[in-house]
């Protein structure tokens, strides 16, 4: 990737996190207001399933699933992050190792 | 009504230390792909946004032109200018310090400072995560450029689920209200139904639209919660 194309996507990438902070986050303010609580949830809960199912642009099934969900219980289970990391990442290791 | 426990700095930090580790990742692949320690250091210090900097370099290693390395960059970055409504409140207040802080604005930053109960430890959650995870994460870079691939494919180690984890734990003090619980459940099928179908990074924004059920269902419901706290216009209650 060429120099002037790298600047551009670090001014771009800037750009969209100022535009965010600053006008988009005034109009959302003004016109949503209270209903702003409610987009983290949403935010995060696509997050989650994007970096849970997703792999090459398709959905898919494999050892991160488990480990997952085996993190979600632990977080239910108000276990402390380094926990709710550990357990993720352990059994979907170990899934791999086994399959 | 519980947020996460514990001091915010715990898990700030193990957060941090988690993105350090796929910062390495990302300079094995950046350096595999062809690009040099200096284009890797000012990636991760300026670009800053872990996703939009894996698509740039995928696109690259996959033949693919600077132009479409940038646009598909930049369509993963959009995300972060909805993050910048969501974690206002735990920014400064004049323009020179929110655009100080639009920086540090990404994933993990928003999600530590809203995941906060308190109003009055948003600001050093977001804070304390973007100074030690940007550190983290250009620390990460630099070594995986310099060393190389020592540390083996991070699949192994199942580092592919532990940001999903992170963020099923973030997203808990959010999920507590039926409002709340209809956001992220719409969010989730909209993004299911998405990703198939759609370019990286449109299944985020496309699930944005999980507020029009979710509003529905707080209107029916008084508010309660840490979301109802957060969304108190009274001024005084801004960190």
């Amino acid at each position: 990737m060429s120099w002037p194309l790298l600047i551009l996507l670090a001014a771009g990438s800037y750009g969209l996190k100022a535009l965010g902070v600053t006008a988009l986050g005034s109009v959302v303010e003004r016109r949503l207001g209270p209903v702003v609580s409610l987009l983290p949830a949403a935010l995060f809960s696509a997050l989650i399933v994007v970096m849970t199912f997703e792999a090459a642009g398709e959905l898919v099934l494999d050892s991160r699933v488990a480990g997952v969900a085996v993190g979600a219980v632990a977080a239910w289970r108000k276990a402390p992050l380094l926990v709710v990391v550990a357990v993720a990442m352990a059994v979907t290791a170990g899934l791999r190792l086994l399959v | 009504m519980k947020g996460r426990t514990g001091p915010y700095w715990r898990d700030c930090v193990v957060v941090s230390l988690a993105v350090g580790v796929i910062g390495v990742t990302f300079g094995v692949f950046a350096d595999a792909a062809g690009f040099d320690l200096a284009q890797i250091v000012v990636m991760s210090a300026l670009v800053f946004t872990g996703a939009s900097q894996f698509a740039a370099v995928g696109v690259i290693d996959d033949g693919g032109s600077g132009g479409a390395a940038v646009g598909s960059a930049l369509l993963l970055a959009v995300r972060n200018a909805l993050y910048g409504p969501v974690v206002r409140r735990a920014l400064p207040v004049g323009l020179a310090g929110r655009l100080g802080a639009a920086h540090f604005v990404i994933d993990e930053t928003t999600a530590m400072a809203v995941a906060q109960t308190d109003h009055r430890h948003a600001s050093g959650a977001f804070w304390f995560t973007a100074v030690t995870l940007w550190l983290c994460w250009n620390a990460g870079s630099v070594a995986g450029a310099v060393l190389g691939a020592v540390m083996g494919s991070p699949e192994a180690w199942g580092l592919d689920a532990a940001f999903p984890a992170i963020f099923v734990a973030l997203l808990a003090p959010h999920v507590r209200t039926p409002a709340g619980r209809t956001s992220a459940l719409v969010a989730a099928a909209v993004a299911l139904g998405a990703v198939p179908v759609t370019a990286s990074g449109i299944p985020i924004l496309l699930a944005v639209s999980a507020l029009i059920p979710a509003v529905f269902v707080q209107r029916r419901q008084p508010p309660t919660g840490p979301g109802a706290d957060r969304g108190s216009r009274d001024p005084g209650s801004a960190p």
